[in-house]
């Protein structure tokens, strides 16, 4: 500080190299150039911690996106592990696809589903991930590379994540048609979604998709009101009831929305539907407090009523799950020290803490094989091999969540993966479908 | 020149309010004017001159209905908003004798907005819900056999938390208007031998029309424009025009959105230079 020419990166940098208590006003100003190159150096080869030292400490990554993964537990481990801040917002996802596209300075890393990046990536206002730089890259299950779980599996339909997961180059906005160098997300989560029930209040076994329009179920049902999942919903019922035989679900024709959205608006006006929600606090609460008995529901959100003591399940359906996946994208102003502490914490995701952490919320981890060292047997089989639990399984927060001998909604991860109908989707007639949307919600 | 010194200073005070308003409120809807005409895509909107936006907005069904919509709420706030406050102030400016007693009791009207407008209505949610304080009351006391569904998530309940939460606006200009009528005009009636009817028909009524027309254009304005109490209390299946608009803004439809907030501002304002027409507002104050 006593050379006023050293600016506080500077200053910074030169905390790297020099011993935390021996004084920078004798050692700093000689050699400042020489360990300034050094730094810099250094940065330039992206390796695990090492790199970081002390100058990381004063970067702050913002990243923003949807509750399901804003995690203040992930952004302390990230301190600790790591050394720099993460900032986290959460928000709906409209709101999460609104700001990344018209707010592009305002975070450094967006927490987004696949179907958003199908519609930011194209404004140019993030930039690919070079997969050289990750680490744990081969980690990543095949899922989100050529789409399949195994090899003999079927690509399900709708925005599945690999055919917006790669751009052919690093200033391409177009994606790739196969996996390239260039990742427009790292994958971190996903899950196979599909109702969600209160078994003591419906009093009959579902089993479809259709049953959520059962007349038995008046004004007791619920869906959510984000046109691009919804619409996903809305499609699942629409097949499952034989009113209508979709080409593609994750693409529909204008005539396929059109009756979609019809026999929606009919059950509407029916009083089929009590209420409809857009964020995962509404759906808690309507379930827990019996508002609503069958309704669309997240897997959290399951839990979330289970930990009130209510029962509720999460019901696997013969017709299939709605599944989504969510990543990690760079913002495109990031760059120098920023964008590597960005490349360092996506990696660091990638590495099996935070791939545990969300498994014992019920999501998956994009990176199975790291996240199994940082979970128990048990846990590992409750959560993904569907096996009886042998003692008790707590949230990641250590409340208790499932006793022993319970066995997770819907089996094993591959299973529920692997049983995929489709993924939530940004469609070709997306114009229209919100449109219609539209109108089902005022009608 | 016509413009003598003393009004050229008048000019100098009025030019920073002038300078605001032009700022924060004229550019605005400028731009938003503009932004209507323009065309858009998933993820950007795209500079143009098409009317496409407006002739969805005014053919759509949808519109029309969220219209109907927005006007059974606007007047059926209005109606139970002025009945409650006119009765309210009317109680408080001429049953209440002693001044302290009468700032008392006005204060104590205030005591709810002390809370915002979310937590007043969010706390509407446990007492109307199907399994809530008031059907389960019902349920226990015999009335009914059947929890009453209409309760929330309805149009009963979002008139309902207009009226809560909106009373006070009107209960505030009436009483105002009420205290400076002239207690010795209502002697007069009496001893002219008029009717407690004939006196608040007569005398109350006319006299504080200033009170009722600007509670009316509060009300109005801020039911208009709503979509919160609409959200929350109609549990996403009732919808009015703010509703519509605050889809379009989160689905980033910009000029559609552009497009309906001009159609609703004008909407407004012709409602509000009607209201004007019935009374003069500045020399009534």
């Amino acid at each position: 500080m006593t050379d006023s020419k050293i600016t506080p990166e500077t200053q910074v940098a030169l905390d790297t190299d020099v011993p935390k208590e021996s004084s920078t006003k004798e050692t700093g100003v000689l050699s400042r150039r020489t360990l300034l190159k050094g730094a810099v150096g250094a940065t330039a080869i992206s390796g695990f911690p090492m790199i970081w030292a002390q100058n990381i400490k004063d970067v702050t990554l913002r990243q923003f996106g949807t509750g399901v993964s804003n995690l203040n537990a992930i952004a302390d481990k990230c301190k600790e592990d790591l050394g720099f801040n993460l900032q986290l917002t959460s928000l709906d996802s409209d709101s999460v696809t609104q700001r990344a596209i018209t707010q592009p300075k305002s975070y450094d890393i967006a927490d987004i589903e696949y179907w958003i990046c199908k519609k930011v990536f194209p404004s140019g206002n993030m930039q690919p991930l070079d997969v050289r730089k990750l680490k744990n890259f081969d980690k990543i299950s095949p899922l989100f590379i050529n789409g399949k779980l195994t090899k003999d599996s079927t690509i399900a339909q709708g925005t599945a994540p690999h055919t917006v997961g790669f751009v052919e180059s690093k200033d391409s906005t177009s994606f790739a048609k196969a996996p390239t160098d260039w990742m427009t997300l790292v994958p971190t989560i996903y899950n196979a979604d599909t109702l969600g029930i209160r078994p003591d209040l419906v009093g009959r076994d579902i089993t479809s998709w259709a049953d959520i329009m059962d007349p038995a179920f008046k004004g007791k049902a619920s869906i959510l009101n984000i046109p691009a999942i919804g619409i996903m919903d809305a499609a699942m019922i629409c097949e499952a009831m034989g009113e209508i035989t979709y080409g593609d679900k994750g693409n529909m024709t204008k005539d396929e929305i059109n009756k979609t959205m019809a026999i929606l608006t009919d059950a509407k006006k029916a009083g089929q539907f009590r209420a409809f929600w857009k964020s995962f606090d509404e759906s808690v609460n309507l379930m827990a407090s019996g508002e609503v008995v069958i309704q669309s529901m997240w897997s959290p959100a399951v839990a979330a009523v289970r930990s009130r003591g209510i029962a509720c399940k999460y019901q696997p359906l013969k017709e299939g799950y709605r599944a989504w996946g969510g990543g990690l994208g760079l913002a495109g102003h990031l760059s120098g020290l920023e964008l590597e502490a960005a490349y360092e914490y996506i990696d660091w995701y990638l590495s099996g803490w935070v791939g545990a952490y969300l498994n014992r919320q019920g999501y998956y981890s994009a990176a199975p094989s790291t996240s199994k060292a940082f979970m128990t047997d048990d846990e590992w089989g409750y959560w993904i091999e569907g096996k009886p639990a042998q003692g008790a399984i707590l949230s990641p927060t250590g409340d208790l969540m499932e006793k022993a001998g319970a066995v997770r909604d819907g089996g094993s991860y591959w299973d529920r993966m692997g049983a995929v109908a489709c993924w939530n989707s940004v469609m070709d007639e997306n114009r229209h479908m919100i449109r219609k949307w539209n109108e089902f919600i005022v009608s | 020149m016509l413009i003598n010194t003393k009004n050229v200073s008048s000019y100098w005070q009025s030019l920073p309010l002038t300078l605001v308003l032009m700022t924060f409120l004229v550019f605005p809807l400028f731009v938003i004017t503009v932004v209507s005409f323009w065309d858009y895509n998933e993820y950007s909107i795209i500079p143009d001159f098409i009317f496409d936006n407006y002739e969805y907005l005014l053919t759509s069904k949808v519109t029309w209905l969220a219209y109907v919509n927005t006007f059974k709420y606007a007047f059926l706030a209005w109606l139970l908003t002025l009945l409650i406050g006119f009765t309210v102030a009317y109680f408080l400016a001429f049953h209440i004798k002693t001044n302290g007693m009468q700032t008392l009791l006005f204060l104590i009207c205030t005591i709810p907005f002390l809370t915002s407008n979310i937590i007043r209505m969010i706390s509407w949610i446990p007492l109307l819900g199907r399994n809530g304080l008031i059907n389960s009351g019902l349920q226990s006391a015999g009335l009914t056999d059947a929890p009453l569904e209409f309760l929330l998530y309805s149009d009963f309940a979002i008139v309902l938390a207009y009226v809560h939460l909106y009373t006070l606006f009107m209960v505030v200009p009436i009483f105002n208007s009420m205290m400076r009528i002239d207690k010795s005009l209502i002697e007069a009636a009496i001893d002219a031998g008029a009717k407690p009817y004939h006196i608040l028909r007569d005398v109350v009524i006319p006299l504080s029309k200033s009170g009722i027309i600007i509670g009316s254009i509060f009300v109005f304005t801020l039911v208009m424009g709503d979509f919160v109490t609409v959200k929350i209390m109609g549990g996403g299946i009732r919808a009015n025009i703010a509703t519509l608009i605050y889809n379009e803004i989160s689905l980033l439809q910009y000029p559609a959105a552009a497009a309906g907030a001009v159609v609703l501002l004008f909407t407004v304002i012709l409602i509000l230079v009607i209201l004007f027409r019935l009374v003069d507002i500045r020399k009534e104050l």
